[in-house]
């Protein structure tokens, strides 16, 4: 992690009629940096990340990402970040292979760089024999961990993790972190939502939103030493709920 | 006469390739609170819609409340309760209408069972007049359980119903199982996340269609049979790279602030850890036994 701010927003703010979704949120993100992104449902996380990634445009304040500005260069912010849900990742129809082709060539990777590209993740990932094996029959964790690889495959600055673990076994949970961390030591920074508490303590940093606003951000131990308790579970809950809203 | 009654069921998919449900038993007490716990793919959906008839096994048999869920299959329909891991209430209804139409369709009223809903419904009251389709996620959540309930189910059967959803509703909806314990209705429950299993009176703990162990959440943990450390030190990754080269190591996982790590003998000590730790250049080193959580045994289990 060092010094460098990659994401930097100044009372970012989107309205929806008379709904302040997120409220005037202010932070600054780290290039190589685990930033963990919670709240409680409803709380405005996505909507924040929405225009963190150029598909929402603000109802006021700033904010720029990889450098752009998320008013008037959305286009360049989609070139320089990857982003993978639980929700939406790969396409089931096309086999392993198919889907990073495709994915390599909507983030314009050339044909010899594309052809390293897959023959190294088939073989990092240990997925060469099911190189021709549709998507929708892997196990889902082996599924998210070639997601997570094709979301950074044009190694952009930031990527967008929206739980990216919901449903996968512990085991394979705990790889996928380490293929964050894997990524942040290369020094992509690592936007990360979840809804499981211990996966807060492995992020450098950790914001907590609630009803729209950021109520903390901090290491997860100063965040524990602050509202002096032992587990980041107990901090969420002691900031959560007294939530108003919920989604 | 017990009311759920598991015997070898089977069930697969895609013409056999895909197997679901790989030979289940298990039997649910009068009142007991009962969870499938694990990860997608368990086969926790496909119990669940078998023992609510609407999905047949291969082979095996099963009892709900007495009933066969392939020959009684209308008996079971009337009596069981069933949360979908999906909303599934009609969106363009009201709450009221929503909650007095399942009412109907079970030939009862609203006033009838209030009493088993009003601590639930008093919480969504107030948003009646409101189509579910514009709910929030926990007041649908809360619909969706008084709707399974209202009419007075004896067994009732919720798949996953904290997915997704923040660690503040989750403890909530946990104390309103509870209290529903209370009013002697048996419940299964399933969930992929592991610190709910403390919550059940016994947990199944599922895997790929298979039961890896099934008891109560005190007697999976004490079954753990070999002393558990927490490590701790200055950098957390190299720490983490650096206990698996450890000679000694038999498993070391990230646990939130803590590495867990078991031993292949199990005579070694917190010094001989901290030894090793000291000679690869950490400092702050904390080693610790600890007691295993459910997570850490459902690990062990999944590499046998």
């Amino acid at each position: 992690m060092t010094s460098e701010i990659v994401i930097k927003t100044d009372k970012l703010t989107k309205r929806f009629g008379d709904f302040v979704a997120t409220n005037a949120v202010t932070f600054e993100v780290y290039k190589g940096e685990v930033f963990g992104f919670l709240g409680a449902n409803g709380a405005g996380k996505t909507t924040a990340m929405r225009m963190l990634c150029g598909l929402s445009i603000p109802s006021s304040g700033k904010a720029t990402v990889a450098g752009f500005d998320v008013y008037t260069q959305t286009e360049d912010i989609k070139r320089n970040i990857g982003y993978m849900s639980q929700k939406f990742s790969l396409y089931d129809d096309l086999t392993v292979r198919e889907n990073i082709r495709f994915y390599g060539g909507v983030y314009g990777l050339g044909r010899v760089e594309l052809k390293e590209k897959i023959d190294y993740l088939l073989h990092h990932l240990k997925l060469e024999d099911l190189a021709k094996t549709k998507v929708k029959s892997l196990p889902l964790g082996w599924k998210q961990k070639l997601a997570f690889s094709i979301a950074i495959i044009h190694e952009p600055k930031i990527v967008f993790l929206d739980e990216p673990t919901g449903g996968v076994d512990p085991v394979t949970r705990r790889q996928f972190w380490e293929m964050i961390y894997e990524a942040a030591e290369r020094g992509t920074t690592v936007f990360v939502t979840t809804h499981y508490m211990d996966e807060a303590e492995y992020c450098h940093r950790v914001s907590i939103m609630v009803d729209g606003v950021i109520k903390a951000l901090d290491t997860p131990a100063g965040l524990k030493k602050a509202y002096g308790v032992d587990s980041m579970d107990e901090v969420f809950l002691k900031l959560a709920r007294d939530a108003k809203r919920s989604e | 006469m017990k009311p759920v009654v598991v015997k070898n069921i089977v069930r697969t998919y895609d013409k056999g390739k895909v197997k679901a449900l790989n030979d289940i038993s298990f039997e649910v007490e009068q009142g007991e609170l009962f969870g499938l716990i694990g990860p997608d793919g368990a086969g926790k959906t496909s119990l669940f819609r078998i023992l609510t008839t609407l999905l047949m096994p291969d082979s095996g048999t099963a009892e709900v409340g007495g009933f066969d869920v392939v020959k009684d299959y209308k008996e079971i329909r009337k009596s069981v309760g069933y949360m979908p891991g999906r909303f599934s209430l009609y969106q363009d209804l009201t709450v009221e209408e929503n909650l007095s139409f399942f009412a109907t369709i079970f030939n009862t009223t609203i006033e009838e069972n209030y009493e088993l809903i009003r601590d639930i419904y008093v919480q969504i009251e107030p948003f009646k007049t409101r189509r579910a389709g514009k709910l929030s996620g926990g007041m649908k959540q809360k619909l969706a359980l008084c709707c399974a309930l209202i009419h007075r189910p004896n067994v009732l059967f919720l798949d996953e119903p904290t997915t997704g959803v923040d660690a503040v509703s989750r403890k909530e909806f946990w104390e309103m199982l509870k209290r529903l314990k209370e009013k002697d209705i048996t419940i299964i429950v399933s969930t992929p996340y592991m610190d709910e299993a403390s919550l059940c009176d016994r947990v199944a703990l599922m895997q790929n269609g298979h039961i890896l162990d099934m008891d109560t959440p005190l007697s999976i943990i004490q079954n753990f049979d070999r002393p558990l450390w927490s490590v701790r030190s200055s950098n957390m990754f190299s720490l983490l790279n650096d206990l698996r080269l450890y000679e000694n190591t038999e498993s070391c996982f990230a646990f939130g602030d803590a590495h867990h790590l078991t031993l292949k003998n199990t005579v070694l000590e917190e010094t001989d850890i901290k030894r090793f730790l000291h000679k690869k250049g950490h400092d702050n080193i904390d080693v610790a036994q600890i007691e295993p959580t459910i997570e850490d045994c459902f690990m062990a289990l999944m590499k046998n």
